[in-house]
């Protein structure tokens, strides 16, 4: 710190910081790409055959098991799922995610209460998917559902709320 | 308001005061440029630690999920490629570094009293970024990781004592699998890292100990301070390291070749380029003397690196005296160089498969379920089959037709009574009753996805009946070489020329040549067969 011209030390403080922040920069930059950008290929539009049509009575809520392909990370699996399908009239499914909108538990249809109910918060919701009661903060979401040939077929989550 | 928060910070924790006294140190009037080594190998050190965990957060550390999540990480994660490259890159300028950093300190002697244990240390932790460069090696889980630590197991068991350090290892030595593989991860993310930063924290205490060797000379003038001339001087160094290894990054693709087979014995197996020189003086060493290559010379030659101070007990001179020192560390280099070279040189130029994207569904077919497809869209079959739903014609995707083939022959000529005939050739509709009667869920991803491309490369293939001779996907005959992996073996070029002579590139062929079809065919039939995958 001594015996040198006051130009030459800023200079080197100058360079000093003008080079950590580009090295920094190039450094974070992929960083946080890597981190914070959701990676290729995870979209998934695909409908997957649940349950025949017949098998749902009309205004009687289903929890219905299926097999689904997905992409898990590096992975593409097979796995079982649920879905909570309730069958409005002859021609519309309604489909719900099986997890309530509030922390992810498991709900379950409540048939003398006629409604769906989570055990976990006792969060309500109305054949639906309406909050009746609890923390829930959005009504139930819905799967893409359409019925072709008598079967109901369903898709990817439309968030609500 | 910033100086009252860093003095209350600083009274409270000392971090300011600690740094200052950092950077505060004392160095003799002759640092320079020649001393910036240690200060990037550190640099280098966390950027191994930084790219190594954000890679270790999308990695699956077993057998074959390793290759998958790796991939996975190259092709589908943002800037994972960077991070991987960096990582890889970073390790091969790290050891340059290192091993720099190693040479300057050999020249200026500055290994001399009493900075024996702080070389001693240096050494220590040379052979640890070896270790570290090693075990990372088989980590990628793809042929060049499993053949090149296949060997180097070998040696291992070559060695005194290797029995027990193969125990450790997990393996036999006759293949590597699942334990092996956690063993060496484990080393590579847990144990080298914990130990390497303890000894760099150690290396850089006894630095500071002795302080930076002085050269003769230095005690009659004044000594300088670390900031910020010597920190520039380190930063610019670091900020070189960064450009080298940015252009890397940017310009030299990192290898990530098929999932590893331990069935392949087409794979000439090579270690990273820094271990070359051991592979290549190993070959100087036949048969029962291939321990003294594999074991005793590089043993003696660390032992005698590792005694360094107490071989050369004399006087510290200026560099320009130490002739030889200088003339050890060239000769030591020309025989590096040299060795290397020749194991460059003698390598054979392999075509390893890099397509490491997931194949395509029409990769995987048969030709004549593709030609098929070919058939399905020049046929306009479409206007009552419509694929994924039931129009004036079933859905053909709902399950494989179970009709006679003459009554498919029949319909594809003449679908409805008042249709025209079909001008199509027979061979494709032949074509089309092998897709509808035997189809799988590639079949029918082919079916809707498939590019006018591979399709009338196909529509070629089954034209020109290659099935009679060569395998596709599982079908054909086996009298010509398989088709599947045709681009591991052949360039573009050669399978072009060969299409019009085959005898002139493979000798005796019983192929005939090709010379009917049209320049435009051929590369179209070319590309087709140049893209089924291995």
């Amino acid at each position: 710190m001594v015996n040198q011209p006051h130009t030459r030390r800023s200079f080197y403080i100058n360079a000093i910081n003008v080079l950590g922040s580009l090295i920094a920069a190039a450094l974070a930059i992929p960083a946080a790409a890597y981190l914070l950008i959701r990676p290729k290929g995870a979209d998934d539009s695909g409908l997957t055959e649940v349950a025949d049509l017949d098998q749902v009575k009309i205004g009687t809520p289903q929890e219905v098991l299926y097999v689904r392909k997905r992409v898990d990370g590096w992975r593409k699996i097979t796995e079982k799922a649920s879905t909570w399908v309730v069958r409005t009239d002859d021609h519309s499914v309604v489909a719900f995610n099986p997890a309530c909108t509030h922390l992810g538990c498991a709900y379950h249809w409540d048939a003398p209460a006629k409604h769906f109910i989570c055990p976990c918060h006792a969060s309500a919701f109305s054949i639906d998917g309406k909050v009746l009661a609890g923390p829930a903060p959005r009504p139930l979401d819905r799967y893409v559902a359409k019925i072709e040939d008598g079967k109901i077929l369903i898709g990817s989550v439309i968030e609500q709320g | 308001m910033l100086r009252t928060t860093k003095k209350w910070i600083d009274d409270r924790t000392g971090i300011f005061t600690a740094v200052e006294y950092f950077f505060d140190e004392e160095i003799p009037a002759s640092s320079g440029w020649h001393q910036v080594f240690g200060s990037v190998a550190l640099f280098a050190f966390l950027i191994q630690v930084t790219t190594g965990i954000l890679m270790a957060l999308n990695y699956a550390p077993t057998p074959g999920e390793a290759w998958e999540s790796l991939r996975y990480v190259v092709t589908q994660v943002t800037a994972g490629s960077i991070i991987r490259a960096l990582h890889h890159w970073g390790a091969s300028a790290m050891i340059v570094v290192v091993v720099l950093h190693m040479a300057q300190t050999f020249l200026w002697g500055a290994y001399k009293k009493p900075r024996e244990a702080t070389w001693m240390l240096g050494v220590v932790l040379l052979l640890l970024t070896l270790a570290f460069g090693l075990s990372g090696y088989l980590l990628a889980w793809d042929n060049r990781a499993y053949w090149g630590t296949m060997v180097t197991t070998r040696i291992t068991a070559g060695a005194p004592g290797g029995a027990i350090l193969l125990r450790l290892l997990g393996t036999d030595g006759t293949s590597i699998g699942r334990v092996t593989f956690a063993r060496f991860y484990a080393a590579h993310v847990t144990l080298l890292p914990l130990v390497v930063g303890l000894l760099i924290l150690c290396h850089v205490i006894l630095v500071r100990r002795h302080g930076v060797t002085p050269a003769p000379g230095d005690e009659h003038r004044p000594k300088k301070h670390f900031f910020p001339e010597q920190l520039f001087k380190d930063t610019f160094a670091v900020f070189l390291w960064c450009v080298g290894v940015g252009l890397m990054v940017a310009f030299v693709k990192v290898p990530l070749g098929h999932v590893a087979d331990p069935t392949d014995a087409s794979f000439t197996p090579r270690p990273e380029w820094y271990f070359l020189f051991l592979f290549q003086m190993l070959k100087l060493f036949p048969g029962p003397l291939e321990v003294f290559g594999s074991v005793v010379l590089p043993g003696l030659a660390v032992a005698a690196l590792m005694m360094m101070p107490f071989i050369d007990r004399s006087r510290l001179v200026k560099i320009r005296q130490r002739t030889g020192a200088i003339a050890l560390a060239t000769l030591a280099g020309i025989g590096w160089a040299a060795l290397t070279a020749t194991a460059v040189a003698t390598t054979p130029k392999q075509i390893e498969d890099e397509n490491i994207d997931d194949p395509q569904a029409w990769q995987l077919i048969p030709a004549a379920q593709l030609a098929g497809v070919g058939a399905f869209r020049a046929g306009h079959c479409a206007s009552c089959h419509v694929l994924g739903h039931s129009a004036a014609g079933p859905d053909l995707t709902k399950a494989v037709s179970t009709k006679p083939s003459d009554w498919l022959m029949d319909h594809f000529r003449k679908p409805t009574p008042d249709a025209s005939e079909s001008d199509l050739p027979t061979a494709q509709l032949r074509a089309l009753v092998q897709l509808v009667t035997k189809r799988d869920d590639n079949g029918i991803e082919a079916w809707k996805t498939a590019p006018a491309g591979p399709v009338m490369g196909a529509v070629l293939y089954q034209a020109n009946e290659c099935s009679g001779c060569h395998m596709l996907n599982g079908e054909g005959a086996k009298v010509g070489p398989p088709i599947n992996g045709l681009r591991t073996r052949h360039d573009r070029a050669w399978v072009l020329g060969h299409f019009s002579d085959p005898d002139k590139f493979t000798p005796g062929s019983g192929m005939p040549p090709f010379d009917n079809l049209s320049d435009p065919d051929l590369a179209t039939l070319t590309d087709y067969v140049l893209s089924i995958p291995k």
